[in-house]
């Protein structure tokens, strides 16, 4: 079949937009060869002794490749940006989650570890 | 085609009649125009992946728990996981994303051979990707690198003195194994160790008292390179590494609760791997109908839905990757 772009259609809701955006081979090309080198980037990064930073770097490396992906081959760039607004409340979420979670379960530790150490004998 | 659009035309999923006019906008009747009902689509899956992320979520926290809680663990456990097909994988899944991304763009511009081939080549790199899975597992399985109570390592028990023979005779086996083709060794960035002078530490005499933290840890000694990325956990509270040993475990180096880390490890890739496998049953079912001439630059929802959620699916391993295979310690 010979290429049609997507047309706008007629009036009503969604005038005068694309039936979705046609995202430029050479961007898909182009979001396929950074993901493959900053999977090469995060697997050196390992390598190097950052000491607690190394967890910060491993993560931001993956967020930037699930922007690069969320961004162009989920397209969410050109999409409408409720799109984007339910995907973001949805990490904010997550993260409220893992926060707090995180700070309770900080806040027992040294009671466990008092427990470990009176229960746990050594040497065993 | 215009006109057709505008007409209150028969539901998508319920008229495979329509390829006479292949890629023909079809429009329900609560949606005014074509743009309406596709962005309407497109919202809804957008929840579904909300709630997705949400589920996935939850794993991810019970990783930041766990790996909060037992730092030891992870640094310990990781390296039973082989990071060249960890990274392999990523390769693998981040391609079929390309695939199915370029696939979407095929719909959308009415070519249709590009259409069949690049889902096509999405659902062959999904299956090579459950196939470098089916490896790993199959070698956690073997070495009983598993969750739980069924966490019984099997070079963990012959370390003791009595049973040194059987222990050599394990380690002994070890490297045929390691040599097959597609076995999973632990993945050791400085000078390489076999898994069985990891596992059990009781490996070739060369090797020379493999990875006895209880001895390195000494004071004044020296550990070598390897044992010092063990050894990290000994900077937590004091003893804390070595009070914690599995008793039973006859290995001088692991920590407690090493079951944890598999757990954790099998739950969060066994859920990615189940929405692998729906991801592979969607698209199977887009290529037969991109086969019979359903998809155009009119309506390609479908193919589209599909994308967005299987690139979500490559999103989450993004994270897993590094946080499971990757561990600094």
């Amino acid at each position: 079949m010979r290429e049609v772009p997507a047309q706008p259609v007629e009036a009503g809701p969604g005038q005068g937009r694309a039936l979705g955006h046609v995202v430029p081979l050479r961007v898909l090309l182009g979001v396929w060869a950074a993901l493959v080198a900053l999977t090469v980037v995060t697997i050196a990064a390992t390598r190097v002794d950052l000491g607690g930073l190394n967890l910060w770097v491993a993560l931001g490396i993956a967020t930037v490749k699930a922007a690069m992906v969320a961004l162009y081959f989920m397209h969410l760039r050109y999409d409408h940006p409720l799109n984007a607004i339910v995907f973001i409340a949805a990490l904010l979420f997550v993260a409220v989650f893992v926060g707090i979670v995180m700070l309770d379960a900080e806040a027992y530790q040294p009671t466990i570890r008092e427990y470990q150490h009176q229960t746990v004998t050594p040497g065993r | 085609m215009k006109g057709e659009a505008m007409l209150p035309a028969v539901r998508s999923a319920a008229a495979p009649a329509d390829t006479a006019h292949p890629g023909a906008p079809r429009v329900a009747h609560h949606f005014a125009t074509p743009v309406q009902q596709f962005e309407s689509a497109q919202l809804g899956m957008w929840l579904f992946l909300a709630t997705e992320v949400l589920l996935f979520g939850g794993l991810f926290c019970a990783y930041a728990v766990y790996r909060a809680a037992h730092p030891e663990v992870f640094i310990y456990a990781h390296r039973f996981l082989d990071a060249r097909l960890g990274a392999l994988n990523t390769v693998v899944l981040v391609s079929s994303s390309l695939t199915m991304a370029w696939a979407v763009r095929c719909a959308q511009t009415g070519r249709q051979r590009g259409l069949v081939g690049l889902l096509a080549a999405t659902l062959l790199f999904a299956a090579a990707f459950l196939a470098v899975k089916y490896v790993e597992y199959e070698s956690k399985w073997r070495h009983g690198l598993l969750w739980g109570r069924y966490y019984h390592p099997a070079h963990g028990h012959p370390a003791g003195d009595a049973s040194g023979q059987a222990g050599t005779g394990q380690a002994g086996q070890e490297p045929a194994n390691a040599s097959a083709p597609g076995d999973e060794r632990p993945m050791a960035a400085g000078p390489n160790q076999s898994p069985a002078t990891i596992a059990a530490g009781a490996g070739p005499p060369s090797r020379g008292g493999p990875v006895t933290l209880g001895g390195a840890a000494g004071p004044g000694a020296t550990p070598p390179a390897e044992a010092t990325r063990i050894a990290a956990s000994a900077a937590g509270p004091r003893g804390l590494a070595w009070h914690l040993r599995r008793p039973d475990s006859g290995r001088h180096d692991e920590p407690r609760n090493v079951q944890i880390f598999f757990a954790v490890y099998f739950l969060m890739t066994g859920l990615h791997g189940l929405h692998v496998m729906a991801g592979m049953a969607v698209i199977a079912w887009l290529l037969v109908r991109s086969i019979r001439g359903h998809f155009g630059p009119g309506y390609f929802a479908p193919v589209d839905l599909a994308g967005l959620y299987w690139h979500v699916v490559d999103v989450i391993w993004i994270f897993l990757f590094p946080l499971l295979y990757l561990i600094h310690g």
